[in-house]
C-alpha cells in the first residue's frame, strides 16, 4: 500500500491489510511480553515517521529537529498524568493538540528559510530543547534534570475473549490502535487536496503558488500536521517507557528519525512502518554483529541500503512487485 | 569591563575553533553543493592519525604535513569509493550516506582509540602572548592559522583555473563537462581538500579541547551555524561568522541569559538573522528566472 | 535377607539424608544454576558518555580470568553487558531483555542517573536486585520504598558537603565560585555543597555557571567565575571539561583554592593530560586506588589488576581511574556471591549485599570500608579529603563520615 499518487494502481490492497491486522493482533499473545514491548515501540516509531514523510516526502522540506516533537508530545503526557492525573489514553489527543499548534507556529517564520537554513533551524530546535527542559525555571513543571517517572497503566480488562491480557499487552493493542487511526488520517490527508496542494508545492513552488494555493499556509500547516504525528508518538513512547529525561530526547534521536524515514522509503505510508523496523531492531542486530564497533557495522548498513535501495525499503518492495508482475504477463 | 574584554575576546578564541571547521564545511559546499555532516568526525580521525604519529616519536611539524597529506588522499579516497555510488540520488539519501559515514568514523576512532582523553601537543608556547592573559598563545596561533587558511582558499578559488574548475563543476557539471573539465575528478578534489582542512582545524582544535572521540559533535552545531550565517558559499564569511558566533555564545552565556539557555538563545538569534538574510549575511542571493 | 533388605533401606534412606539438606541449600532464582551465575548490566558503551564504558570492559575481563580459575563457588560468571548508548528508553529496553528473556540472577553496576532512574521502579517491582549502581545520586539510598536497589558510589549530596565543611572550617570568610555540570549528577553536588555551607550558602558563594555536555568548551564559564573576584572554586566537571577547567585556570592567571569532585579525580585521565604542574593543589576525595599512584607499585591488588588489564583488555590504559573503579566493583561483587553461597536467590543475595560489615575491598583504599545493613545502603560512608602534589593524592586529615 504506498500512497504514491503517481502510479496508476490506486486502488487499495484490502487482503493485505486485512490479513496484516490479523497477524497484528494475533502477535502479542505468542511472544514474550519483551517483544511485546518492542512491537509497541516500533508502531509508536512508524506513526513519528509517517508524520516526518507528511512534511519531507509530500511537502519536501527538511527537517532534522523531529526529536523536538516527540520530546514535547512526551512531555505533555507525562506531564498531565504526573501532576494533573489525567488518565493516559486521554493525555494522546491533548498531546496531539499541542504538538500541532506549536509545529504550526514554528513552522509559520521558519518556513521563509529553504533546504540547508531550515535544516539549520529545524537542528536548532532538537538541540535548544533538552536545554529547556532542564531549564531551573521550568522544572516545577518538567522535573527538570531528573525527568518524571509515571506509573504503566494496568490493563482495564483482566483478559480479552479468553486470553489473558497484561500492561504490555494491552498498550500494545493501545497503540496499535492509535496507528491505526494515525495511518488512516495520513491516508486521507495525502490523497485529498492537503495531500495535492503539497505535492504541488513541492515539485513546482512557484507555479502553485501562482495557481492560487496559499503556500506559506499550507507549508506551515503541513508541519503542524507532522509535529502531530510525531507528538503523538511521543506520547505514546512515554507511557510505554514510564519515564521522560531531557538525555532521552538528544539531537542523535532526531537524526535516527530521519535515516528512518529514508530507509523505509520517502514518499510512502508503509516506508514508515519499514523504517520504525529499521531503526528499533538493526542497532540491536549490530551490536550482535560486533561488540567492539557496533555503530560502524550501523553505519555501513545505512550506507549499503541507500546503494542498493535508493528509494527505501518500500521503494525496492514495490520494484520487486513490478518486476514480478512484467515477469508474470 | 576587563571581564567584558575577556570574554570577547574568549569568543573570539573559541570562535576560531568554529571557524576552522565552518571553512571545511565551505569548502565541501563550494564543490559538491553538499553540507557534508561527517566532516567533523573526518576532522577528529585525521587528528587522531596525527597523535598516533607525535605518539611514535615523529616531531610535531613533519607529524603535521604527514597528516594534511594523509587527510587529503582520505578525503579522495572517500569520494571516489563511498560518495561516487549516490552522487546523484535525492538529497537526503546523500544525507543518510553522510550520518552512515560519521557513524562509522566515530565508531572506528573509538574502538581503536578509546573513549578516553588524550592530550594533544600544541605547536605554539605555553607562555601568554605579551604577557597578557586574555588569550593563549596557541588560540592566537590557530586564529592565525585560520586566516592563512582563508586566505590561501580565497586565492585558490578565486584566482588558480584549478579552483576555478571546481566552482564551475560543482554549479554546473554538465556544462563543466561540456568544457572538458573532469567533473568526478573535481568533486574528489573538493573532497580532499576539505578533509585537509579539516585536519588542520582538527589539530588546532584538540589542543584546547582535549582530543576524544566525540570532540567535534558540539563544535559542528557551531560550525554548521558560522558557515550559515556567513553564507555557505563564502569562506570569508564562514570564518567571520565563526567570530560571531563566538563572541555571541560567550557574551549571551555571561550577561544576558546565563549558561542555562545560551545555546538555544544563541541558535535564536542566528535564525532570526536568516530570516532577514536568507543567505547569510555575505551569501550571494540566487535568483532564479521562472 | 531381612538383614540385607534393612541395611540397603538404611542406606538408602541415610543417603537421601545426606541428599536431602545438600538439594534443600542449593536455591536457585532465575538466572542461577549449578554451572553459572548470570549478571546483567548496562553500560554507555557508544553516546556522550562513552568515556565510561572502561569499567565494563575491565568488569568483563576481570570476570573472563575469574572462570579461566574456576568461578565462584564453582560456578562460572556469565556478564552479560549491553550498550545503552546513555539513553533512558534504550537502558529500559536493554534491562527489559537482561530480566525477562536473558533471565539474569541480577543487575550489577548498570551506569547513569537518568538511566538507572528510568528502570528504577521496574528492578524493584520485578524484584530484582539492582546492585552497585554506578552514580553517586543520593535517590538510591532508599530501603523503606526501593530495597532491591543499592548504590556504590560515595553520595554526590554528601562529597559536596564535605568540601563545603572544609571551607567553612578552614576559609569561613571564603568567596566561592561554582562550575557544575547541568544534569542531575551536577545539581546533586551543588545541592549538597550548599546544604553543607547552610545559611552562608548565599552570602558565599559568589558566582555560578554550568555548563551542557555538548559543550565544546568551557572557557567563557571560567573566565565569568575569575571575574567575579571568587577565590575558592568547586569544580564539579566530568572527566573532559575538568582538564578544560584545570587548564583555563592556570591559563586565566586565577590561583583560587580549588575542589574538584571525586568522578574527575583520576590522575591519568585527568590531571595528566591538564597538566600535572598545574594541577599542584587540588583538593578533592579518595576512595579507591589509582594505577598512576606510585604508592600502589607492589600492591598485590594493583600487581593483579595491571597484570589483568594487560592481558585481556589492553586498550585500557591503567591509569584511567574508571579502570580500577570498575575492578573494585567486581571484587566487591564476587565477595557478595561468595557470602551467598549455594543459596543463590535473589532474595538472599539482596540480604548479602544489605549486611556488609567493614568489608575492606582490596582496590579501595585502605581503611575505606564498605558497609551495609537493612536500614543503610550507602555503602561507603567515610570519605577521605585528599590533595595532589604534582604525582600523586595525598591523603590529609582524618576520614571524616558524612551523613
Amino acid at each position: 500500500m504506498s500512497a504514491n499518487l503517481l502510479s496508476s494502481e490506486n486502488s487499495i490492497p484490502w487482503i493485505r491489510i486485512v490479513l496484516g491486522l490479523i497477524v497484528a493482533c494475533v502477535l502479542p499473545f505468542f511472544i514474550s511480553n519483551y517483544h511485546v514491548f518492542q512491537a509497541s515501540m516500533v508502531l509508536s516509531y512508524a506513526i513519528a515517521l509517517v508524520g516526518m514523510n507528511i512534511l519531507i516526502g509530500y511537502s519536501g522540506q527538511i527537517s532534522l529537529g523531529h526529536g523536538a516533537f516527540l520530546a514535547i508530545g512526551a512531555y505533555t503526557s507525562a506531564i498531565l498524568m504526573d501532576k494533573m492525573n489525567i488518565p493516559y489514553w486521554m493525555t494522546i489527543p491533548i498531546a496531539a493538540f499541542i504538538c500541532l499548534v506549536v509545529g504550526f507556529l514554528f513552522g509559520l517564520p521558519a518556513l521563509r528559510l529553504e533546504g540547508h537554513y531550515l535544516a539549520l533551524a529545524t537542528f536548532a530546535l532538537a538541540v535548544a530543547l533538552p536545554q529547556l527542559l532542564k531549564f531551573k525555571h521550568l522544572e516545577f513543571l518538567t522535573g527538570g534534570v531528573q525527568g518524571i517517572v509515571i506509573m504503566k497503566p494496568d490493563p482495564p480488562w483482566e483478559s480479552l475473549f479468553g486470553l489473558k491480557l497484561n500492561s504490555d499487552r494491552w498498550l500494545y493493542f493501545l497503540t496499535l490502535a492509535v496507528t491505526l487511526v494515525m495511518f488512516v488520517i495520513g491516508w486521507n490527508l495525502i490523497r485529498g487536496r492537503v495531500g495535492r496542494a503539497l505535492i504541488a508545492i513541492r515539485d513546482q513552488p512557484i507555479a502553485a503558488a501562482s495557481m492560487g494555493i496559499n503556500t506559506p499556509m499550507y507549508k506551515s500547516l503541513a508541519f503542524g500536521v507532522s509535529a502531530m504525528f510525531t507528538g503523538v508518538a511521543g506520547a505514546l513512547s512515554a507511557i510505554l517507557v514510564a519515564f521522560v529525561a531531557p538525555d532521552s530526547f538528544t539531537v542523535f534521536l532526531s537524526i535516527t528519525l530521519l535515516v528512518g524515514m529514508v530507509i523505509g522509503g520517502v514518499s510512502s505510508l508503509t516506508g514508515a512502518l519499514y523504517g520504525a523496523i529499521f531503526i528499533q531492531f538493526i542497532p540491536n542486530i549490530a551490536d550482535q554483529i560486533s561488540k567492539a564497533a557496533p555503530w560502524a557495522i550501523y553505519g555501513t548498513m545505512l550506507i549499503l541500503f541507500m546503494y542498493t535501495m535508493p528509494a527505501g525499503i518500500a521503494g525496492a518492495i514495490r520494484l520487486l512487485g513490478e518486476k514480478l508482475r512484467i515477469a508474470r504477463s | 569591563m576587563e571581564t567584558f574584554i575577556h570574554q570577547v575576546v574568549a569568543g573570539i578564541a573559541t570562535g576560531g575553533v568554529y571557524a576552522s571547521l565552518a571553512l571545511a564545511l565551505v569548502m565541501i559546499y563550494q564543490s559538491t553543493h553538499h553540507i557534508n555532516f561527517a566532516q567533523g568526525e573526518i576532522a577528529m580521525f585525521a587528528t587522531y592519525m596525527a597523535w598516533t604519529l607525535i605518539n611514535a616519536g615523529v616531531p610535531y611539524w613533519l607529524a603535521f604535513i604527514c597528516t594534511v597529506l594523509l587527510s587529503f588522499s582520505l578525503g579522495v579516497l572517500i569520494q571516489r569509493i563511498i560518495i561516487r555510488p549516490v552522487e546523484n540520488a535525492p538529497v537526503l539519501n546523500i544525507v543518510v550516506v553522510f550520518i552512515g559515514l560519521l557513524v562509522i568514523l566515530n565508531s572506528i576512532a573509538g574502538w581503536i582509540f578509546t573513549y578516553t582523553i588524550k592530550a594533544f601537543p600544541s605547536p605554539f608556547p605555553k607562555e601568554p602572548p605579551f604577557g597578557l592573559y586574555f588569550i593563549s598563545s596557541h588560540e592566537l596561533g590557530s586564529i592565525c592559522v585560520t586566516m592563512m587558511l582563508l586566505l590561501l582558499l580565497y586565492s585558490f578559488f578565486k584566482f588558480t583555473p584549478l579552483g576555478l574548475a571546481m566552482r564551475a563543476a560543482a554549479q554546473n557539471p554538465d556544462s563543466s563537462r561540456l568544457v572538458g573539465i573532469r567533473v568526478g575528478w573535481m568533486l574528489a578534489l573538493g573532497w580532499g581538500l576539505a578533509a585537509a582542512i579539516g585536519s588542520v582545524a582538527g589539530m588546532m582544535i584538540a589542543p584546547v579541547v582535549f582530543l576524544e572521540p566525540n570532540m567535534m559533535s558540539g563544535i559542528l552545531l557551531y560550525a554548521f551555524a558560522a558557515a550559515l550565517v556567513g553564507g555557505i558559499d563564502s569562506p570569508g564569511g564562514a570564518v567571520l561568522g565563526g567570530f560571531i558566533v563566538g563572541i555571541l555564545e560567550n557574551i549571551l552565556g555571561a550577561y544576558v541569559i546565563g549558561t542555562e539557555l545560551k545555546l538555544s538563545v544563541a541558535l535564536v538569534l542566528i535564525i532570526v538573522v536568516l530570516t532577514i538574510k536568507p543567505a547569510g549575511l555575505f551569501g550571494k542571493v540566487i535568483v532564479s528566472r521562472v | 535377607m531381612k538383614k540385607r533388605q534393612f541395611t540397603l533401606t538404611a542406606l538408602c534412606i541415610s543417603l537421601i539424608g545426606f541428599a536431602l539438606p545438600a538439594a534443600a541449600q542449593k536455591k536457585y532464582d532465575p538466572g542461577a544454576s549449578d554451572t553459572e551465575i548470570k549478571i546483567g548490566q548496562t553500560m554507555p558503551y557508544s553516546g556522550p558518555a562513552s568515556a565510561y564504558g572502561v569499567i565494563g570492559k575491565v568488569q568483563a575481563a576481570y570476570f573472563k580470568q575469574l572462570n579461566e580459575q574456576g568461578g565462584v563457588n564453582g560456578r562460572k560468571i556469565n556478564f552479560l553487558t549491553l550498550d545503552d548508548g546513555y539513553s533512558p528508553p534504550k537502558t529500559v529496553e536493554m534491562i527489559r531483555r537482561l530480566v525477562e528473556q536473558d533471565e539474569v540472577l541480577l543487575t550489577m553496576g548498570t551506569l547513569g542517573t537518568p538511566s538507572n532512574t528510568a528502570i528504577h521502579k521496574y528492578m524493584n517491582n520485578k524484584k530484582v536486585p539492582h546492585i552497585f549502581l554506578a552514580t553517586g545520586a543520593s535517590k538510591w539510598n532508599d530501603p523503606q520504598n526501593n530495597p532491591w536497589t543499592i548504590g556504590f558510589n560515595p553520595n554526590y549530596h554528601s562529597e559536596g558537603k564535605l568540601y563545603a565543611q572544609h571551607i567553612l572550617a578552614t576559609k569561613p570568610n571564603a568567596k566561592i565560585a561554582v562550575l557544575f555540570q547541568n544534569d542531575d549528577y551536577g545539581k546533586d553536588y551543588f545541592t549538597g555543597f550548599k546544604d553543607g555551607l547552610g545559611a552562608k550558602a548565599a552570602s558565599m558563594i559568589v558566582s555560578q555557571a554550568s555548563y551542557e555536555v555538548t559543550d565544546p568548551t568551557i572557557d567563557s564559564q571560567i573566565v565569568s567565575l575569575k571575574g567575579s573576584g571568587a577565590d575558592t572554586f568547586f569544580n564539579i566537571t566530568t572527566p573532559k571539561f575538568a582538564a578544560q577547567a584545570i587548564r583555563k585556570v592556570a591559563e586565566v592567571g586565577w590561583k583560587p583554592t580549588h575542589y574538584l569532585n571525586q568522578v574527575s579525580a583520576s590522575v591519568g585521565s585527568v590531571l595528566k593530560p591538564a597538566g600535572l604542574d598545574i594541577s599542584v593543589g587540588l583538593i578533592s576525595m579518595q576512595y579507591i586506588k589509582e594505577g598512576a599512584d606510585s604508592r600502589w607499585d607492589n600492591d598485590p591488588t594493583m600487581k593483579d589488576f595491571k597484570a589483568l588489564i594487560k592481558k585481556y583488555a589492553p586498550e585500557v590504559s591503567q591509569d584511567d581511574g574508571n579502570a580500577t573503579y570498575g575492578y573494585a566493583v567486581a571484587q566487591l561483587m564476587v565477595h557478595v556471591l561468595r557470602q551467598a553461597g549455594d543459596n543463590l536467590t535473589r532474595e538472599n543475595v539482596m540480604k548479602q549485599v544489605t549486611s556488609i560489615k567493614d568489608f575492606q575491598v582490596p582496590m579501595a583504599l585502605p581503611g575505606v570500608l564498605a558497609s551495609s545493613s537493612p536500614t543503610d545502603f550507602a555503602l561507603f560512608q567515610t570519605m577521605q579529603l585528599v590533595k595532589f602534589d604534582g604525582k600523586n593524592w595525598i591523603e590529609f586529615g582524618k576520614p571524616v563520615a558524612v551523613k
